[in-house]
């Protein structure tokens, strides 16, 4: 083992613990217990609504997978929510109301949105279209039989020198 | 059948081969629109959910950052003339930067500002250090205020008309580009 290679297996393991080490820590930003309701249906529908909800902040994220201070907000105001008994309808239409559609992670069918609802059908139609073309074409006669010209010519260009 | 038969067809080929660059040249043209758009500050890519425009300030009342008065829902529905609303926090490295450019404003136009989960004391150091443009300054403590004006995040400026009406809002940092091309024109004209 060279020094250089020693160096990089003693950096991997330093990064291997670090990762091990933290996820942890990682685990507890998220997911503080005292945030949880004590009904465990409740805080089942919370996550749910919760993971249906965009970090605004981090944007690709849900609010529950979330560390950033306006997740831990939000997933507060949902669990408030739920325990005064509100429906999933309701807190989603509080959210809207103040984000707007943005902040569904899945987003309404609107005339906005069409397109992008349809592009698996799209794509599926496009597809079979595609692959109806090329197979018929593929069962055609195939190439036309050669001339009698390009036979002899095939014939000269293959005989053995 | 002929068609696999026949030669291939050169204007099919052609048609072909510029397909991938048409879509690859539309792409660019979107891109570089885009681009340009953020720079000259038509096209904010943190701003495209902004419910809150031209609907009345929620219902909210906070207490005051002392010496500085408070203020809620009622005293923006009661003005007479345009305020901008601005949300800032201490911790808020954005905020530092447009603080003179609301300290440049607050003549023309009169800032309030609500602290945004700060802590008093650290939000009084703050305005202190930035020359406070505010003429009054309210504290959210807990973020709930922000979060009914769909607040994502320090700093968010809104644009309040007469009758407590949001028109404007922004969730960059304010710049002088901004305040003159934008901001000021739309104050000047909730004025008359």
């Amino acid at each position: 083992m060279t020094a250089a290679m020693r160096r990089l297996a003693a950096m991997l393991a330093t990064v291997l613990a670090l990762a091990v080490g933290l996820a942890p820590l990682a685990a507890i930003a998220v997911d503080d217990p005292s945030e949880m309701l004590s009904d465990p249906a409740q805080e089942a529908r919370a996550e749910a609504i919760g993971a249906q909800l965009r970090c605004l902040v981090c944007q690709n994220e849900s609010i529950e997978d979330s560390s950033a201070g306006l997740a831990r907000d939000l997933r507060h105001v949902v669990r408030e929510h739920v325990a005064r008994g509100e429906s999933n309808r309701q807190i989603m239409d509080w959210m809207v109301d103040r984000y707007g559609n943005f902040i569904r992670l899945k987003p309404p069918l609107t005339i906005g949105t069409v397109l992008l609802w349809l592009m698996p059908v799209l794509a599926l139609l496009v597809g079979g279209v595609v692959a109806f073309l090329s197979f018929r074409r593929a069962r055609g006669t195939g190439p036309a039989p050669l001339s009698d010209d390009e036979r002899a010519r095939l014939t000269d260009l293959t005989r053995p020198r | 059948m002929t068609e696999a038969a026949s030669p291939p067809n050169p204007a099919r080929r052609r048609l072909l081969m510029a397909a991938p660059l048409v879509v690859a040249g539309g792409a660019g043209v979107a891109f570089w629109r885009m681009l340009s758009g953020m720079r000259q500050g038509s096209f904010d890519p943190h701003d495209i959910h902004a419910p809150a425009l031209d609907r009345p300030v929620p219902d909210f009342a906070l207490p005051g950052l002392p010496p500085a008065q408070g203020f809620g829902a009622a005293d923006l529905r009661a003005l007479k003339a345009p305020v901008l609303v601005n949300f800032f926090a201490s911790w808020c490295i954005p905020c530092v930067a447009e603080m003179p450019q609301l300290n440049a404003l607050k003549d023309r136009l009169p800032i309030w500002g609500i602290a945004y989960k700060d802590k008093p004391a650290e939000a009084q150091g703050f305005v202190r250090r930035a020359g406070n443009p505010y003429a009054r300054i309210a504290s959210d403590l807990s973020g709930m205020t922000a979060i009914d004006w769909g607040v994502s995040g320090v700093p968010e400026s809104f644009l309040i008309g007469p009758g407590g009406i949001i028109r404007w809002h922004s969730a960059a940092a304010l710049d002088e580009a901004t305040a003159r091309r934008t901001l000021l024109p739309l104050a000047a004209s909730l004025r008359s």
